[in-house]
């Protein structure tokens, strides 16, 4: 099974229509002409931007620093959730907002198991293998009780989610009973940072690790098929012998698992949480990554390694931004804008206008003829 | 305009796409006439009074009203009321959560206030004098299906119309109820409106109507007075009998000379769903090629989606080569080799944005199970043999099926269950809205399935195609099993006569 | 006709015992309040029987039961829009700047949060019915520009020393009748504060105006069935563009109300209150598929949450964390209960 389905066939076999829109169809083409325009800014305005060098770090091992390195690091989190979003998105046509509130929820758990009864913990109370299995069970309850509602219940995603966006983070301050655990143990923050003798942030290579897993699983099972096909056309779905309710709560408990390895990821970061701060805004974020993709937010196909591109375009973009001193409490407006933008942009309405004004000197060419 | 007309279309088109809907179709209605519109489910009847009434715009052709100067231009709901056009829609176009006596007024009031109480009062003058059981009050939602379509009735009869259109809007009434909207119909024609009355009851035709204009596949057939076209004649008409060019496949595909003995494959008996059957019995042999056949809203659909579990089963037990079996879900069924090609090609079999190959191998790849997909390769070793098997034209493989016409849409769709190797195919009107030459490939090719010893159950509206295909026809009228023809029985004359049910005494 | 009589005495029979579902719902939520706040009173005493701690639900939510009522419109008519609270804090931010730093004064506040929140009503409101854009996507961006804004204003708290607002600010208006001696004897009036009056107020405009007004029934009739609603002569973009405006409007207002209540600016306000405006508009009897709800639900619904949150933290669960549980919880069960009527209602 292959989700990516492009379709150069088909459109090779038209020769009257030019190079530039055959590019334009490709579902890739938003993010990759996003990520060429803001390499070609930065190396306009800055070619520093993409110096690599090799630093000391806190603990003295060597490195490597500069944007790009910073950009693949701290994309990690909104990759793995893009990834998650986007099966969400195809299977039931909606967004989960509460993503950031479950991460806190899977960060606090995790810290909760590792530091036992201690506020301040120097040692491990339990393997980290185990707390993260437990903060990733917990997580993948908590998208099985969204994935619920929108299934079964059949509220609408994004307000059957708005429940766990407003407690979640308070969830998460009374699994530690609001204290601020903090964990000193090195190797606690191994997965956030650095692996001993290794220069290149563990994050990424967690990120490469879920990708891997997930183009695998694609590839061994029909869940990129299944999503898909309930998410165009339920009924029909139905009448193939698949249980389109079923497949709408499995995509929210996959989104689950990515939001407890993104929440762990967070954690490791700092070794402690803020309730209130951790992964705020991310869900924007995520959202903005599956439709900067080029996947539609109404669901149905879906390309995920579009998702992936579209976070890293994100996080390139934050990065930039932040390099010209805006504050970053000012991003989510810049941000709005985009997605803005995007979705007036592939609103059917707009389309077919579009549309409309290109056909229309075509059709008045044919009329003389 | 003619002398006399209230109403003049004149070569009207409308196009969805990959379906013709309505093709060059003249309408005239006359000032006080009660003027039926005819024709079978996907005929554009309902498609004509959207156009008319500015629910779809159209592609083509004028429309002209008495009192309005050259061609009428109707692009909303609210113009076409202001034109003098009130309509009745076949389902219900009220508001559930509003009160009854709202309804009747709403969007058609003048004026930033609302006036409850003038509203109730000359809502309740109205339903009383119309006999309709409902309170001004009353909050819509919990009328009857029954009293809704009277409210709208009401609603439509209130507004100064020069023209009323009822598009089937007696399905949910009782007789008494029937004969109060006939009694209102009457009294209006006689104030000189003219009505269009869409119905699928001949019954109700012949009692009211003065004329009849006859679509079929989106086209114009006639325009009758009514003495002038019997019964049986309407029927065939509306079904129309091209028993031209494609006369004689069964001899071509070797025949249907199956015999009626031998062990059924299928066997149900007092089946129904919730989907409001009476509960039927039915079976089918190894080879054999049955139909349902009846009008529409006969119950024909509902049948076979019981069978397949496609409703919810309400009660009934079905045997499988003589083995009791649970059907509960679709799954179950196609795990015992049932098919089944819906009705609504587009609604329920095709999964539009998915490539022709994925719509292909969906049903066998659900049957072998979540984590065993067919390779790339397999599936397309798949899709390429049913595309040059069924003779599917696609670009490629890789097409969304949705950018295929309509007839090719339902070749992948039956190349996607006989890929399962189905020991029963139910297939419900898969000749609907395609083109004719498809239509008899489709027909070959369900004669060839029963010669290699496959059971069909063939649906269509086209009594043609019945005959030519099917051994045994099963006559559905008002959701119940009113006959069962074979052998000598099968003849278009014999069919519509029991479809029409009527003309027997 | 014997038949007619019948069903004459039926049709009346049923008229006394089914209510619309807005007027059941209006009074299943009025009901739930005096019971809630009765059993406060009775089983938790103290500070419930004190007429000025009632009269505080008030003062303290004026600025939510506008947004609320803003949002039950939206809702009404089958839509969504999280932006309120964000708006909300936009206005105060920009209102507080205005006052400090330009120079302004009542007007331009009452101007600034007009204008705010009718810019949002109105591009939101396009973008939703004419361009067909899903309202919380569209709602969802809104929430977030609405949050840059306020730091690109002023990322610190400002606070106003502005003599004449803070003149308005401490307006205290004693309810006549009600009142209680303090711990010296005293008696001490209850009172009010602007930010109620004005609140009433629009509860009770809204009231009429979806009472009694063509626009006000059209929102009713696009969220029972937009496409019914069509046929039946509404214009229904329209209808749903002034919606939003109306709501875009009130979030305006209510920002004012909030800054008036508060006094200062700060990217904290009004944090979380387009959940607490969903939700009160939720637990006040709107369905969220529309057509069904009630400004005076609404109206209830906010005294109820309130109500709720107070008796959690009077129960010992004083953590800040347990009024967003509490919030969200009473939120599921409402939706839930609505969900479950809505598709045992579509099965029949």
């Amino acid at each position: 099974m292959k989700t990516s389905v492009k379709e150069p066939e088909t459109q090779v076999k038209r020769p009257d229509e030019s190079l530039f829109k055959r590019l334009t169809r490709q579902q890739l083409f938003i993010p990759v002409a996003a990520l060429t325009l803001l390499v070609l800014f930065n190396l306009i305005a800055d070619p520093s931007f993409f110096a690599v060098s090799i630093k000391e770090n806190s603990l003295g091992n060597p490195v490597l620093s500069g944007n790009i390195i910073s950009v693949l690091d701290n994309a990690s989190e909104l990759v793995i959730l893009a990834i998650g979003m986007t099966l969400v998105t195809a299977s039931s046509g909606g967004q989960d907002i509460s993503v950031g509130a479950t991460m806190a929820i899977a960060g606090s758990v995790i810290l909760r198991m590792v530091c036992g009864t201690e506020v301040t913990a120097d040692t491990l109370h339990m393997p980290l293998i185990l707390a993260v299995l437990i903060g990733i069970f917990v997580s993948m309850l908590f998208g099985a009780f969204n994935g619920t509602l929108v299934a079964y219940f059949k509220i609408q995603p994004m307000v059957a989610t708005l429940i766990m966006f407003t407690a979640g983070r308070s969830i998460a301050a009374w699994i530690n009973n609001n204290q601020l655990p903090i964990m000193n143990d090195i190797s606690f923050k191994y997965a956030g940072t650095f692996l001993p003798g290794i220069p290149v942030p563990t994050p990424i290579f967690i990120t490469a690790f879920m990708i891997l897993v997930f183009w695998l699983v694609l590839k061994f099972t029909n869940l990129g098929l299944y999503t898909q096909s309930v998410g165009i056309n339920a009924n029909s779905s139905r009448l193939n012998g698949l249980d389109p309710q079923m497949i709408k709560l499995l995509t929210y408990v996959i989104l689950g698992v990515c939001v407890a390895v993104a929440g762990f990821i967070r954690v490791s970061r700092s070794g402690s949480i803020n309730y209130s701060r951790i992964a705020e805004n991310i869900e924007m974020d995520a959202i903005l990554a599956v439709a900067l993709g080029g996947n539609a937010l109404s669901g149905g196909k879906f390309n995920i390694y579009g998702s992936i591109l579209g976070a890293y375009v994100i996080q390139f973009l934050t990065t930039t931004l932040y390099k010209y001193d805006v504050p970053s409490t000012a991003l989510p407006a810049y941000k709005a804008v985009v997605v803005i933008l995007l979705v007036v942009l592939s609103a059917p309405v707009v389309r077919e206008k579009l549309a409309g004004m290109k056909k229309a000197p075509a059709k008045a060419a044919k009329g003389v003829s | 305009m003619q002398e006399g007309a209230v109403l003049e279309m004149r070569g009207i088109c409308k196009y969805f796409p990959g379906v013709r809907a309505l093709q060059d179709v003249d309408f005239t209605l006359r000032e006080g006439e009660i003027h039926a519109l005819m024709g079978e489910n996907g005929a554009g009847k309902s498609t004509l009074i959207k156009v008319l009434t500015g629910v779809y715009p159209k592609d083509g052709g004028e429309v002209y009203i008495k009192g309005v100067s050259g061609a009428a231009l109707i692009r909303s709901p609210q113009d076409a009321q202001n034109a003098g056009i009130s309509t009745v829609y076949q389902e219900i176009t009220l508001c559930p959560n509003l009160s009854v006596a709202e309804n009747m007024y709403i969007g058609r009031t003048k004026g930033a206030m609302t006036n409850w109480k003038q509203m109730n009062q000359g809502a309740g003058k109205i339903l009383k004098s119309l006999g309709i059981p409902a309170g001004p009050t009353q909050q819509l939602g919990t009328c009857s299906i029954a009293v809704q379509q009277m409210v709208a009735i009401a609603r439509a009869v209130d507004m100064e119309c020069k023209v009323l259109i009822l598009d089937e809007p007696t399905s949910s009434l009782d007789d008494q109820e029937v004969q109060k909207l006939f009694g209102l119909m009457r009294d209006l024609r006689a104030k000189g409106v003219g009505i269009i009355f869409v119905t699928h009851f001949l019954e109700q035709v012949y009692e009211v109507c003065d004329r009849i204009t006859v679509l079929r596949d989106g086209t114009l057939v006639g325009e009758y007075v009514i003495e002038d076209l019997p019964r049986v004649e309407l029927v065939s008409k509306m079904l129309g009998k091209e028993l031209d060019d494609m006369a004689d496949i069964k001899g071509e595909a070797g025949g249907t000379a199956v015999s009626l003995e031998g062990a059924p494959v299928l066997e149900a008996a007092g089946l129904c769903s919730s989907a409001g059957i009476k509960p039927f019995d039915f079976s089918i042999r190894k080879g054999e090629v049955n139909g349902f056949t009846g009008l529409l809203g006969s119950g024909r659909s509902e049948c076979v989606r019981a069978i397949f579990g496609a409703d919810h089963v309400t009660g009934g037990t079905v045997k499988m080569d003589g083995k009791d079996v649970k059907i509960r879900k679709p799954l179950d069924a196609m795990k015992q080799g049932i098919g089944y090609l819906p009705e609504d090609r587009k609604g329920d079999g095709i999964v539009g944005d998915l490539s022709v190959r994925e719509n292909i191998i969906l049903a066998f790849q659900v049957m072998k199970g979540f984590f065993h997909p067919f390779s790339r390769a397999q599936a397309e070793a798949f899709a390429d043999e049913y595309i040059k098997l069924l003779e599917i034209k696609t670009a490629s493989a890789d097409t969304p099926i949705k950018s295929l016409s309509g007839g090719n849409q339902q070749k992948c769709i039956l190349a996607r269950w006989i890929l399962t190797d189905p020991k029963y195919l139910i297939l419900d009107e898969p000749t609907r809205g395609i083109d004719i030459g498809t239509k008899i490939e489709i027909q070959k090719l369900v004669l060839r399935l029963a010669a290699e010893g496959k059971s069909v159950t063939f649906i269509s509206s086209e009594i043609d195609e019945m005959l030519r295909t099917c051994s045994r026809l099963i006559v559905m009228r008002d959701r119940k099993a009113v006959g069962e023809l074979c052998g000598e029985d099968l003849t278009q004359t014999k069919i519509m006569a029991t479809i029409a049910g009527g003309d027997e005494e | 006709m014997p038949k007619e009589i019948t069903v004459d005495r039926q049709g009346r029979i049923r008229n006394r015992v089914s209510m619309s579902d807005t007027n059941l719902l209006l009074t299943i939520t009025i009901l739930v309040f005096f019971i809630l706040y009765l059993s406060a009173v009775l089983f938790l005493g103290g500070g419930f029987t004190k007429p000025q701690n009632f009269l505080n639900i008030l003062n303290n939510n004026a600025p939510l039961i506008v947004l609320s009522c803003g949002m039950s419109i939206v809702m009404i008519t089958g839509g969504i829009d999280i932006s309120v609270g964000a708006v909300t804090c936009l206005v105060c931010m920009t209102s507080a700047v205005n006052l400090e730093q330009q120079g302004g004064n009542i007007l331009t506040v009452v101007l600034i949060g007009l204008g705010i929140g009718l810019a949002f009503g109105v591009v939101q409101g396009f973008l939703v019915a004419h361009l067909g854009i899903q309202p919380f996507i569209v709602s969802l961006a809104g929430m977030f520009f609405a949050k840059g804004m306020t730091t690109i204003v002023s990322k610190e708290p400002v606070r106003v020393t502005n003599e004449g607002f803070l003149a308005v600010k401490e307006t205290r208006i004693t309810v006549p009748g009600l009142g209680a001696p303090n711990k010296l004897g005293q008696y001490i009036p209850a009172y009010v504060e602007v930010g109620v009056i004005v609140a009433l107020l629009v509860v009770i405009a809204l009231f009429f105006l979806l009472r009694w007004t063509r626009l006000g029934r059209s929102f009713y009739a696009v969220g029972g069935n937009s496409q019914s609603a069509n046929m039946l002569g509404i214009n229904v973009r329209r209808t749903k563009f002034l919606a939003h405006v109306l709501c875009g409007l009130l979030a305006g207002v209510g920002g004012i109300l909030y800054f008036l209540h508060v006094g200062s600016g700060d990217v904290a306000n009004a944090a979380g209150d387009e959940m607490n405006a969903i939700a009160a508009s939720i637990i006040g009897g709107t369905l969220l598929t529309g057509g069904v709800g009630n400004v005076a639900g609404t109206f209830f619904g906010v005294l109820s949450l309130n109500t709720i949150k107070r008796i959690v933290s009077s129960l010992g669960f004083d953590e800040a964390w347990w009024s967003n549980i509490t919030v969200a919880a009473m939120l599921c069960l409402f939706l839930v209960i609505q969900s479950v009527v809505l598709l045992r209602k579509n099965k029949k």
